[in-house]
């Protein structure tokens, strides 16, 4: 299934891009099972709404309309406090990927990739993708990671032609979901907003945390395999 | 010590890249032209969710929901008042900001529960949707065990999460 909202050469075959954002923000498509998602949403706001109304029949509860725009003013301050420290750390990703800084990690970092992705290694446009998309990852260069991890995993599935998941793939799905970020930007910025005495110093937690949680997820994925033919 | 890292990390990119003959200011006003994008583009689903929180606090469904969720995340060894985090992070990545919000808010950024929560949405992702948007864009009908070790890795990241907030 290709989403006629991605642009050719975007998916497998196309002309191998550079590093970055040349893929424009159609290339987060509009997915069915994104509509899914939506719905389950949906389903969550409206459960709440009715536990909350349930609650406050029987205790009593104060006003709850006032809550209601209270909470609704509060997020526009929250959102407006963030915006600052938000287009800071967005304009510092645009410069780590301007100033190559982002190519030279990926780099860096494929020796070690290669090992966790033998198949990938042998094909240089999947190696290409999957590096950028773990040093976006990195980085917090959310924007730049999901049209790289895209491609990368249409590009494996090219490769494989199957509809099933190869092992490699998951691989990537798990380095993907457990979230490695060396400055979990908009964490510390809501941290500064709410004020936190030194935003940043939850770094050493969230670095062992997240290591923690890929090691577990990796091990997991190599464990699972054998039931999963 | 991290309050030089910060300016001593943009310091040190912007040199390397008037090294390499980068127009540095310009990358830094185009970037942060894309994350005022980004602003715009989670603040609906910000109000929304935070009316549902500030709803959910005053009704007191949040305290009922918390006595109701204690015995589960007391063996796990999770400050009970961040399950509701452990609960949605996965669906939804706004939903997970504004409640995570509320726990830093109401419990104060520097308190365990703050520290915890904002350790779960620094080392966390929205798993659900980062499974299915890859997968989908591939054309992968058969996720085999993708998702149940995404779960693993994020369960892991939590019980972390509530160790490191007590130690580091």
């Amino acid at each position: 299934m290709i989403d006629p909202a991605v642009p050719k050469g975007a998916g497998n075959g196309g002309v191998p891009a550079p590093f970055g954002t040349h893929l424009p923000a159609s290339a987060r498509i509009s997915f069915p099972e994104r509509k899914v998602l939506q719905m389950v949403m949906s389903y969550v706001w409206s459960f709440l709404l009715a536990l909350c109304l349930f609650c406050a029949l029987l205790t009593g509860a104060p006003d709850l309309g006032q809550a209601a725009m209270a909470g609704a003013a509060r997020a526009v301050e929250l959102g407006l406090g963030l915006t600052g420290s938000l287009v800071l750390w967005s304009g510092f990703g645009t410069l780590l990927e301007r100033s190559g800084l982002q190519r030279g990690l990926a780099r860096l970092l494929s020796p070690l990739l290669g090992r966790l992705f033998p198949t990938a290694r042998r094909d240089p446009e999947t190696m290409g993708a999957l590096c950028g998309n773990v040093t976006a990852n990195l980085l917090g260069l959310g924007s730049a990671a999901t049209p790289l991890g895209i491609r990368a995993v249409r590009r494996m599935q090219a490769l494989a032609q199957t509809e099933t998941a190869t092992d490699e793939m998951c691989r990537l799905i798990v380095m993907n979901t457990a979230s490695i970020q060396l400055l979990p930007t908009t964490v510390a910025a809501l941290r500064g907003q709410l004020g936190a005495a030194a935003p940043f110093d939850i770094l050493p937690a969230v670095w062992l945390t997240s290591a923690l949680s890929v090691t577990a997820g990796l091990t997991a994925a190599a464990a699972l395999r054998r039931w999963w033919a | 010590m991290t309050g030089f890292l910060i300016p001593a990390l943009l310091l040190g990119v912007s040199v390397l890249a008037l090294g390499r003959r980068v127009d540095v200011y310009s990358a830094l006003l185009d970037g942060g032209r894309s994350g005022l994008e980004l602003v715009k583009s989670i603040l609906p689903a910000l109000v929304m969710l935070l009316t549902a929180v500030e709803l959910l606090r005053v009704s007191g469904a949040a305290d009922a929901l918390t006595r109701l969720l204690a015995p589960i995340a007391a063996p796990l060894g999770l400050p009970p008042e961040t399950l509701p985090l452990v609960l949605i992070r996965p669906l939804s990545g706004s939903a997970a900001l504004a409640v995570g919000a509320e726990l830093m808010a109401s419990h104060g950024p520097d308190s365990p529960v703050g520290r915890t929560a904002a350790i779960m949405l620094g080392s966390t992702e929205t798993t659900f949707y980062t499974v299915s948007v890859y997968f989908s864009a591939a054309g992968i009908r058969k996720t085999r065990y993708a998702v149940p070790a995404a779960l693993i890795a994020d369960l892991t990241g939590f019980l972390a999460a509530s160790l490191t907030a007590k130690w580091m």
